[in-house]
């Protein structure tokens, strides 16, 4: 028998977004950058947790609110306070 | 502002969205950084800590890396095996890197780890340092700080000094080990892809700020991690075939200012916080003699 037929009762996990489902509902305060301010720098990026700030093809940051748990560090890191956290709407 | 940009990261995720860490955790910043450092040719081996958990529940898993979990105490031993395993089979690109807590390897892992250092295993072992047990519920470890409460040290905090692990992986004279913080990205990646040139046993030693266990505000883990090396409280060194160098040589800023955003030292008297100070800057100022006097390991 192959390695490949032993795959449904093997104990191997498959690499997927979302791995505990959609965490942006962990929120409490919501990031939202003013992208005027934005020195298109990267740091909210590479230190973003949870990955989910992706940089568009010119670096333009963008927040995947799917994921984002509002922990608060792009807004902290920010060199020019682009990021704003705000309280996240109820209902 | 193109700091990050010279850098040179790829915009490739490693880390997928959606795993299970706490708001604000430096573990998975730590994790990110080092994948997409050392790229997808990687094997991470992770015993019990918070990266078997932050991986997510069977069938998923948010790490897009090879990744075994083992037992607590054989991080060392399995990391061994399975760079034998790749020589045997012809394959050397590939990194073998143990990815363990505090706890894996200060405390319980540490004699996998050195048996491993000893016998010169081709790998690269990465300690991520959030001081406590903090999967199972801030208990405290050998690496936990002088002062700071845990579930265990309830009242008046730690009494003890923490272990000094890289200097004890330093003793066992493998080509490098490095201590690093996310505070000082630079720093940190420069000595990852040193770590990823070099054959032999490696050892690097991260500091993880963790929001839960050191009872701090999630947005500040970055700016603690930073204040964690301003103060000395963190030095930034590197032990390459035993010379001693310290990376970074911050003009020092009073410890108070790092350990007052943590509510773990809330309790801390001002006589306390002045010998703890005074280890720091014993601690910092011997590390510098070290590497002033050029004596290798």
């Amino acid at each position: 028998m192959e390695m490949a037929d032993f795959f449904h009762i093997m104990p191997v996990s498959k690499p997927s977004v979302g791995a505990v489902g959609k965490t942006g509902t962990w929120r409490v305060f919501k990031p939202i950058i003013d992208h005027e301010k934005c020195t298109r720098c990267g740091l909210c990026w590479i230190y973003c947790p949870d990955e989910s700030i992706e940089l568009k093809e010119d670096d333009t940051p963008k927040i995947n609110y799917d994921f984002c748990k509002g922990c608060g560090i792009c807004s902290d890191v920010c060199p020019v306070k682009a990021i704003k956290m705000e309280a996240e709407e109820i209902g | 502002m193109s700091a990050v940009r010279n850098l040179g990261l790829t915009k490739e995720r490693f880390l997928l969205p959606g795993h299970s860490a706490c708001h604000g955790c430096g573990l998975a910043i730590n994790l990110k950084i080092v994948l997409k450092v050392l790229g997808k040719r990687t094997i991470l081996v992770i015993p019990a800590c918070c990266s078997s958990v932050i991986q997510g529940p069977y069938p998923k898993v948010a790490f897009k890396v090879p990744t075994m979990n083992i037992a607590f105490a054989s991080t060392g031993a399995a990391i061994s095996g399975v760079s034998r395993a790749l020589k045997i089979r012809g394959i050397e690109d590939v990194f073998v890197v143990g990815w363990a807590g505090d706890g894996g390897t200060v405390d319980i892992g540490i004699q996998a780890l050195s048996g491993a250092a000893e016998r010169g295993e081709n790998i690269l072992y990465i300690c991520y340092d959030n001081q406590a047990y903090m999967n199972t519920g801030i208990q405290r470890s050998g690496s936990t700080p002088y002062g700071a409460w845990t579930t265990t040290t309830p009242i008046v905090g730690k009494k003890q000094f923490p272990k000094d692990l890289p200097l004890i992986m330093a003793a066992h004279r493998i080509p490098y080990v490095a201590t690093a913080s996310l505070g000082y990205l630079a720093d940190m990646i420069r000595k990852l892809r040193k770590a990823k040139e070099i054959k032999g046993p490696r050892y690097i030693h991260l500091l993880s700020p963790c929001p839960v266990g050191w009872r701090h505000d999630s947005a500040h883990t970055v700016r603690i991690a930073k204040l964690a090396v301003d103060t000395w409280a963190w030095p930034l060194y590197e032990v390459e075939n035993g010379r001693v160098k310290v990376t970074v040589k911050p003009k020092r800023k009073p410890l108070k200012e790092y350990i007052s955003l943590q509510g773990r030292f809330k309790r801390l008297t001002d006589g306390e916080i002045k010998l703890m100070e005074e280890e720091v800057i014993r601690r910092y100022e011997m590390l510098l003699k070290m590497e002033k006097s050029g004596i290798e390991f």
